[in-house]
């Protein structure tokens, strides 16, 4: 079987929404345990390439395949988490109501015992380290804590890929460089693949295997030794880009300054 | 005999009483994991308008309820999924409704009490035939509640990350406004329309500050919203004044207690 290997296989992989493109044509073989970035500027499609793959949004492809298998199976072993808090992350449930109510969640009616259900929390909880947030309220946590429980509640089912949508936002650099950590980990530890968007490239880059970019309605796959290549970088943020290397840490430097944001290009430029 | 059992309208009124509490606070308490509160609130208002046009055409009040409670909730469903928890939107078909109702009652002079207990309520008038609707209708409404209630609740907490699993939260938003249509429709001649948040919403939210767990929080819910009903018939029978000014009073009663117990043991934790 040639597609063994690949978490995310996607041949002609297209989205429109509302009679806009968001992309089109994109040729993915993502290698299964690997950890992905995902980048590009707001509106490239990033967050929309996550929801395709989970079939939220209607996508055209010659050929997609997650995990081996049809997007239809395979859903059940993605964990989503998404940008886009619920209002009760707010509210005063606690961290293992908040997981428990994922544990098998899509099935009706009652079923599944109470301990497995419970053990199954205390796992989840134990793999992001947040055991001791068992009985804490979600309101009350710090966004760092939050995010660990969004991530324990996608765990409680075990899943074998894992889409994190923006999970650095809003997090000092520590608990950016820790929640990184964990997800290099289940990539090494579990064999998981991990795709994680993100604005910028610097954090990820001591963690990640592959990049996919998203820009003016394509995208690119490839190794981080591919992106390295300044003209590559150059072309994703639409300026003169630079790698430095320093004491064997390598950082992306823009030449308009600091690495910020562009503004998404809405003509056909060349792109491959 | 104890709280006037041998009569048959208090028999009656606490049969209709028991399913209506039951049912509310277990509604209800999605209604505020969901915070759609609003919708609830203007659900039960549909319902008064429904009811004052049925009695102005000389039909039971009761078709106007299930009549005006059902269209509007297909309606909020069919307008998309994030209507009924938009204020403005929610706050014109009330605005509309309850101009409506004050045209039938314009136009229906004659009896001015039927459309006091549309809006007030009247547990002590209830025969045995809304008795046996009430109880019928809570037990129906219950047992589709119970085959819902785990992706409800996956759902309410993080419907993403619950749509992403194939839960078909479109279809169960649906269903949900649809039990809740019901339930105001059977608590609105009960409880009345004005005051159907004292059974509705009271006990979940005074639940909620106590307790931390969904499924425990929904049964001290539910014994609330019965304990408060029971008391409310009991003083009503005992010292006299209408039912509905009881219940009204004791879910507040509640409900600001719990408030005032949470807000304390929130003060010791921070200074222990």
């Amino acid at each position: 079987m040639n597609n063994e290997g690949f978490a995310v296989e996607a041949d002609d992989l297209s989205c429109t929404l509302n009679g806009h493109q968001v992309f089109g044509h994109l040729q993915l073989q993502m290698p299964e345990g690997a950890l992905v970035g995902v980048f590009g500027p707001n509106g490239a499609g990033k967050t929309t390439l996550f929801r395709a793959l989970l079939g939220l949004v209607p996508a055209r492809f010659a050929q997609l395949r997650l995990l081996g298998t049809e997007l239809r199976t395979a859903r059940r072993q993605i964990g989503y988490v998404s940008q886009r808090e619920s209002a009760e992350t707010e509210g005063r449930l606690s961290a293992a109501t908040y997981v428990a109510a994922a544990w098998r969640g899509e099935r009706w009616g009652w079923s599944g015992s109470r301990a497995a259900r419970r053990q199954a929390v205390h796992d989840a909880l134990a793999q992001v380290g947040a055991v001791q947030l068992a009985g804490l309220s979600l309101g009350k946590m710090s966004g760092g804590q939050r995010q660990r429980v969004r991530i324990a509640q996608v765990l409680v089912n075990p899943p074998r890929m894992l889409l994190l949508d923006e999970p650095l936002n809003n997090l000092d650099p520590q608990s950016q460089q820790s929640l990184l950590q964990l997800a290099h980990r289940f990539c090494r530890e579990q064999g998981m693949t991990v795709l994680i968007n993100a604005h910028d490239i610097n954090p990820l880059l001591p963690y990640m295997d592959n990049v996919l970019y998203l820009a003016n309605g394509g995208g690119r796959f490839g190794s981080v030794d591919d992106l390295l290549h300044t003209p590559m970088l150059s072309e994703l943020y639409g300026a003169p880009v630079r790698v430095v290397e320093h004491d064997g840490m390598v950082s992306i430097r823009v030449d308009t300054g600091f690495v910020a944001e562009q503004h998404h290009h809405c003509g056909e430029h060349a792109h491959v | 005999m104890i709280l006037g059992l041998e009569y048959a309208f208090m028999r009656h009124a606490l049969a209709a009483g028991t399913a209506i509490s039951v049912v509310a606070a277990s509604v209800g308490y999605f209604v505020t994991l969901r915070r759609q509160a609003f919708a609830a609130h203007a659900l039960s208002h549909v319902g008064f308008t429904g009811a004052a046009g049925a009695i102005l055409l000389g039909l039971s009040p009761y078709l106007g309820l299930f009549a005006a409670t059902l269209l509007v909730a297909l309606g909020l469903a069919w307008s998309g999924r994030r209507l009924s928890e938009r204020d403005v939107g929610v706050g014109m078909l009330l605005m509309f409704s309850l101009g409506l109702g004050v045209l039938f009652l314009n136009l229906y002079t004659t009896n001015a009490t039927a459309a006091m207990n549309i809006l007030f309520g009247s547990i002590v008038a209830v025969t045995a035939g809304q008795a046996w609707l009430s109880v019928g209708v809570a037990a129906v409404v219950l047992l589709g509640l119970g085959l819902i209630v785990r992706p409800l609740l996956f759902m309410s907490l993080n419907e993403e990350a619950a749509a992403g699993r194939g839960v078909p939260v479109g279809l169960l938003h649906t269903v949900f406004l649809i039990l809740l249509a019901l339930t105001a429709a059977i608590a609105v001649p009960i409880i009345g329309a004005l005051l159907i948040f004292a059974l509705l919403v009271g006990p979940p939210a005074a639940a909620q500050a106590l307790n931390k767990g969904a499924y425990s929080g929904l049964v001290i819910a539910v014994a609330m919203g019965v304990l408060e009903t029971w008391g409310g018939i009991a003083c009503s029978y005992y010292i006299g004044y209408p039912a509905s000014t009881w219940i009204a009073t004791l879910s507040f009663v509640v409900y600001a207690s719990t408030k005032i117990i949470e807000r304390l043991s929130r003060g010791r934790s921070v200074v222990g």
